[in-house]
């Protein structure tokens, strides 16, 4: 068990819902959930997650803290926001679902090697490194995610369309020895150093 | 007429070589026939995208957005920042409207962003180009500069999720939003009006990470515009552009389907219907080659 | 005046405007009014409603005395306003609405359409022929003033708000205090904007205001001894605890009794009967305890956990406990769950529900609750059981599917509403027939019974109003709700249906305003709702009475009571004008001025039958006025095609419809009838309650009759037809047209 997570069972011993409303993004919203389900039926990835978006918000309501933290559904978020326009209580329910799946990864709780959980590490990392996304690197980091052996077979799998995106002008191979970044790159490393701080501090996970 | 001039965030995607390449010039031509002056933020960032949440928390994403909003304030004031990716507008339009109504994130935003040498007011309201077009120049003044009508052409209005959940266009509903297929009859060309994918998730991020569940997503796009009898899809988002575009040889190679749907970019559809050529176009970017644009400019 | 004979002279005008010219020969029209309807004048006019058409009846009526007019042009239900004649008797021939905008169109029609409005004038001329002018009640009444019984907010507010308004209001209560069940509560759901907290009841203040009003009069300690009389004139004992009688008149009556709660020693399994497990009326005890500090048990001891069980015996589908949703129980748990929230955040509050219902703005209550923190878990509990100095519930999560247990300090379950509504009359008539014949026990009973009697009417149907289902006192719910089936007894809050206080203050204030109506109504000898205004009233012709009670018995509204000699005694103040007696009198002796077994009969006997071999049957429908007639009307105003073989009458209700009309009609050689009436049973849409049960009844036993004539039972039927039904009423026409012209003419043709 992290010592984040020790620390945060410590802190709120059974009271995971007080948790999640002080650490999770838009937290304090999930005790607004009246239970209709129209969050569930909305999801185009429906049939992908264990647990509805209205069954997660119960299940923190009824304390269930590990299967919460340990679940993959937050994960399959597409980030398509209908659950969010159709929530009659207008609950952010994409937000609530990022501020689970960020906090179960810091917890180191969400389920290891779950695909988005790495391309989103893999994305923030290339991010950071330029201010910008650099497209081919990117994409390389995550056919290689799983080992150099597996990284060559995504790879051949994918020249066709690679080779097309290169035709068009869309992927640019020069771009390994280089590419688009941001002039400012100290600023924006400093910057966010500080937003990690200050949100940590604010969060309980540094004094 | 006066131009009009606004700050842009092109977006990582549309940088040279990047996956969105094709959108730019066709932005350019569509922006000089209407007057609209596009004034790029100097040294811009990434906004974090919809996947940015895993590592980077709430603040961090604020933080990252703040720094382009605090370009603009700086750089070209009294100036809407305007982008044309659907990402790059919802993340900074949430993180201007998040920090205007909570001052204690404003503080903590303006801690972080000093390392940066930079400080943020909250004076520029982020607008998609889309809202630009509609609100600012209007139906009526983009139909003007039509010289090719698109004629013969069925067109399947593909509007995807964030350029209209949860902000969308003013006026238009989540879930049948119109004004996708009035460009597409300003433009001269007929709209597949009973579209029923017209709003649906085609992945996002997700093609990546999860490209089964992705794929199904795409294929019932794609195949709906055929079912419609669509010559093309269009749409205004980027990752819809090439998500839907790049994977339908996967999905052929998988599934044994034959799908070539041709999805092009509604600033293509109106440079070609303005008369421009197909470089101005960007129709070489295209993967799936939209024949019948290239026989409109012929 | 009624002694006084007027000669009576009679007029048809007929109208050829609306179309009325061009699809009908209205020449024809008025030579068969002058030659076989025998009026004296016939006068036809383009435009009958226009203000010339109009003076040019009334000069008529001034200069040549005419005393009946029999207008063919539209429905009865159209244009009421330009043909308004107060001082003359009138009869409507529907030729718009009844003939031209039905019958199909093209010349091929034009025979039958022809016949059709020929026979609407001789049946609109042979009803004016039998028709008296109303001429109201002549026993007025003098009372005006209210008795409201029941000191609660549904009394308190109906005595306020008559007092208000000018009115007398005598208030009786039972017990010591006014106030009732809501004078027990802490605080009540929020009915003012921004609906999320919980407000003062304003209950003292209220009974403060009435019992300082100089119109009201109030009566504590007391309970009804009896209540004779009728509307207008109701004589009432009130009985004090000491056992003093009062005498007070009345003209009219609002019963808002309420209810008492459901026992919850019958709900052991969720524990009822444990310590520390109460219903919603013990845990305003405790509150009113605690007076808005830390909330605590019975045994002092300060609850840290409480969950409240919603629709603890209430919604059953098992058969023990209540069936029905008692409305307020939601909000109620929300506004208590609220009262620990307030005083200690740190309460955890859970409020275990299948579904939550919250109406009206109780949404925006419920998410304030939930802004404080109070937990909702949709589940289904299963036992409640006593643990160490506490309790356990085990519940099922619905959401999670799983099995869930909590530990609570207290468990408050959210019991139902069960009315107080007095004696159930229908047993009370089981016991009379049975004590009438001897029985020993069913007179002890019926003694018990009494007991429990609320209003002790001195009514031959007996001593409380009629309950409907589950025990509430009976009301249309759709049409009139706080309507009883006791003219001038009008019942509010939830004695008539579960509800909350605001409801109850809405439902008071209605029902206070009806009884003003119908205590004005009696003092003008005329009807109240639903015939508001009516003048004209039952005439017994009691030397024809054979003393058969079907009159007393069938009355829905308890009007007719019986004297010694069991000879009817109308209670016109008590009668809605439907017609029931006279529909159920063997021997026709009842009747009503413009309405009677003539003014019908008449009419089925003027039209014209074609002989056998014409292929042209004559059908008779009897339609209810409330609902079949309009929505005939509404299928014409929608040019719905009917069969032009149909001759319509409206009749008040199917319980007026005295079978010697169907034997008329069959003998005269109708192929069939159509009787037209409302939704009956427990649902029931009937504006007379049971008018179409009751022509139902009548007609199961004149099925021999039918037999006997050699005539197939089918020749009569009946159909319900609601007042939106106007497609479904053409085909249920088109249908039984078409059975009947498969069946044959009737054997009957020729004899009549």
């Amino acid at each position: 068990m992290s010592e984040l997570n020790q620390k945060a069972v410590a802190k709120y011993e059974n009271n995971f819902l007080r948790e999640v409303e002080e650490r999770v993004e838009d937290g304090e919203w999930v005790k607004m959930c009246m239970q209709c389900g129209v969050c569930a039926g909305s999801c185009p990835l429906g049939n992908a997650w264990e647990h509805s978006p209205q069954k997660l918000f119960r299940m923190i309501m009824a304390g269930k803290r590990e299967e919460v933290l340990t679940s993959d559904a937050m994960w399959m978020c597409t980030s398509c926001y209908s659950c969010i326009v159709r929530c009659p209580r207008k609950l952010p329910i994409t937000h609530i679902m990022h501020g689970l799946a960020h906090y179960s990864h810091r917890l180191e709780l969400a389920p290891k090697g779950q695909p988005t959980r790495e391309l989103a590490r893999i994305f923030w990392q290339n991010l950071v490194k330029t201010g910008r996304v650099n497209e081919l690197k990117f994409s390389l980091a995550v056919y290689f995610k799983d080992g150099f052996v597996q990284g060559i077979k995504n790879l051949l799998s994918m020249q066709g369309i690679a080779l097309g995106l290169v035709k068009a002008r869309r992927l640019n191979p020069m771009e390994i020895i280089g590419g688009h970044k941001c002039r400012d790159i100290g600023g924006i490393q400093k910057m966010l150093a500080k937003a990690r701080e200050i949100e940590d501090r604010r969060q309980g996970f540094t004094s | 007429m006066a131009k009009k001039n606004y700050a842009f965030y092109p977006g990582c995607s549309s940088q040279k070589g990047a996956s969105a390449s094709n959108f730019v010039p066709s932005i350019g031509v569509m922006c000089d026939k209407l007057d609209i002056q596009l004034n790029e933020i100097p040294d811009w960032n990434c906004c974090s995208a919809s996947i940015g949440y895993g590592e980077g928390g709430q603040l961090s994403r604020l933080v990252l957005n703040a720094r382009n909003l605090a370009l603009v304030e700086q750089n070209l004031p009294g100036q809407d920042l305007v982008s044309g990716c659907p990402a790059c507008w919802l993340s900074t339009r949430e993180t201007a409207e998040k920090l205007n109504e909570v001052d204690s994130l404003m503080a903590d935003t303006n801690e972080a962003l000093k390392e940066a040498g930079l400080h943020l007011s909250g004076t520029v309201k982020a607008r998609h180009l889309i809202e630009v077009l509609i609100e600012d120049v209007g139906f009526e003044a983009m139909k003007e500069p039509v010289v090719k009508p698109l004629e013969g052409l069925k067109i399947a209005g593909y509007v995807g999720c964030q350029t209209n959940r949860p902000f969308g266009i003013a006026g238009e509903s989540f879930e049948n939003p119109q004004y996708l297929d009035k460009m597409i009859e300003m433009v001269g060309a007929e709209a597949a009006t009973g579209y029923e994918q017209k709003v649906t998730c085609c992945g996002g991020a997700l093609a990546f990470s999860e490209p089964e569940k992705s794929q199904k997503q795409i294929r019932d796009i794609v195949e709906s515009a055929y079912d419609h009898g669509a010559d093309m899809i269009v749409t205004p988002c980027q990752l819809c552009q090439a998500n839907v575009e790049i994977y339908q040889s996967e999905i052929n190679k998988k599934q044994g389907t034959k799908l070539a749907m041709p999805v092009v970019y509604y600033s293509q559809l109106m440079t070609v219907a303005y008369g421009g050529n197909s470089k101005q176009a960007g129709l070489d970017g295209n993967i799936l080659r939209p024949q019948k644009l290239f026989d409109i400019i012929k | 005046m009624a002694d006084v004979k007027i000669e009576m002279k009679t007029a048809a005008y007929v109208c050829s405007g609306c179309g009325l010219g061009d699809k009908l020969d209205v020449g024809q029209l008025a030579r068969i009014a002058q030659k076989e309807g025998k009026m004296a004048l016939v006068r036809q006019h383009d435009f009958l409603c226009n203000s010339e058409g109009v003076q040019m009846i009334r000069d008529d009526i001034e200069n040549e005395a005419v005393t009946h007019i029999c207008i063919a042009a539209c429905s009865r239900r159209a244009k009421t306003e330009a043909f308004n004649f107060p001082s003359v008797a009138m009869t409507r021939a529907n030729l718009r609405e009844g003939v031209i905008w039905v019958v199909a169109e093209g010349a091929a029609h034009d025979e039958v359409r022809q016949e059709m409005a020929d026979d609407y004038v001789r049946m609109g001329c042979a009803e004016l022929k039998k028709s008296r002018m109303p001429e109201g009640n002549p026993n007025h009444t003098q009372l005006k003033n209210l008795l409201v019984v029941g000191g609660g907010i549904s009394g308190l507010t109906a005595a306020f708000e008559a007092a208000e308004t000018g009115y007398e209001v005598i208030l009786v209560e039972k017990q010591a205090q006014l106030g009732g069940w809501a004078g027990k509560l802490w605080k009540r759901a929020p009915y003012k904007t921004p609906y999320a907290e919980p407000q003062e009841t304003g209950v003292a203040a209220l009974a403060a205001r009435v019992s300082a009003h100089p119109l009201i009069t109030v009566h504590l300690n007391s309970t009804i001894a009896e209540t004779a009389g009728a509307p207008g004139r109701f004589a009432v004992k009130l009985a004090q605890e000491s056992g003093s009688i009062t005498e007070v008149a009345v003209g009219a009556i609002v019963q808002a009794t309420g209810f008492t709660t459901y026992d919850i020693a019958k709900l052991p399994e969720l524990g009822g009967g444990l310590a520390h497990v109460v219903d919603q009326a013990g845990l305003e005890a405790l509150a009113m305890a605690a007076n808005g500090g830390v909330m605590k048990r019975a045994d002092g001891r300060e609850v840290k956990s409480v969950v409240f069980l919603q629709c603890a015996g209430q919604r059953d589908d098992s058969g023990q406990h209540l069936p029905y949703c008692s409305g307020h129980c939601c909000a109620t748990s929300i506004k208590q769950a609220m009262y620990f929230k307030d005083a200690n955040p740190d309460v955890n509050a859970v409020v275990v529900y299948d579904d939550l219902r919250v109406p009206g703005m109780g949404e925006d209550f419920y998410r304030s609750a939930q802004h404080k923190g109070v937990i909702f878990a949709k589940g289904k509990a299963s036992s409640v059981t006593t643990e160490s100095n506490g309790l356990k519930v085990n519940y099922k999560d619905l959401i999670l599917d799983s099995g869930a247990t909590i530990q609570a300090d207290l468990v408050v379950l959210a019991t139902g509403q069960v009315p107080s509504s007095g004696v159930d009359v229908i047993l009370w008539d089981k016991l009379t027939k049975e004590a009438d014949g001897g029985s020993i026990e069913a007179k002890q009973q019926k003694s018990e019974l009494k007991s429990i009697s609320i209003l002790n009417l001195t009514y031959r149907q007996g001593p409380d109003v009629p309950k409907l289902k589950y025990g509430f006192a009976d009301s249309h719910f759709i049409c009139f709700p706080y309507e009883t089936q006791r003219t001038g007894i009008y019942t509010a809050g939830p004695v008539r249906r579960p509800m909350d206080i605001m409801q109850a203050t809405e439902d008071a204030t209605g029902a206070a305003l009806k009884a003003i109506q119908a205590a004005e109504n009696a003092s003008l000898g005329r009807a109240a709702h639903p015939r508001a205004g009516d003048l004209s009233y039952p005439i017994v012709r009691l030397e024809g009475c054979t003393q058969c009670k079907r009159c007393t018995v069938e009355c829905p509204f308890g009007a007719i009571d019986e004297d010694e000699r069991r000879f009817p005694v109308f209670n016109e103040q008590r009668c809605r004008r439907c017609g029931t007696c006279m529909g159920a009198c063997p021997v026709r002796v009842i009747s009503f001025e413009n309405y009677s077994v003539d003014t019908v009969g008449n009419q089925i006997k003027a039209i014209e039958i074609p002989d056998e071999f014409s292929e042209k049957p004559r059908v008779l429908i009897l339609a209810c006025e409330n609902d079949a007639y309009p929505a005939l009307d509404m299928a014409g105003l929608s040019r719905i095609v009917y069969s032009a073989f149909v001759r319509i009458i409206p009749v008040r209700c199917l319980g007026s419809v005295n079978t010697i009309w169907i034997t008329d009609a069959l003998n005269s050689g109708y192929d069939g009838v159509m009787m037209m009436g409302c939704k009956k049973g427990d649902e029931y849409q009937c504006h007379f309650v049971k008018g179409s049960e009751l022509a139902g009844y009548r007609m199961s036993k004149i099925g021999d009759t039918l037999t006997g004539m050699g005539l197939e039972p089918e020749r009569v039927s009946s159909f319900e037809v609601a007042i939106t039904d106007n497609a479904k009423v053409a085909g249920f026409i088109n249908d039984y047209v078409a059975q009947l012209v498969e069946m044959g003419p009737s054997p009957m043709k020729g004899f009549g």
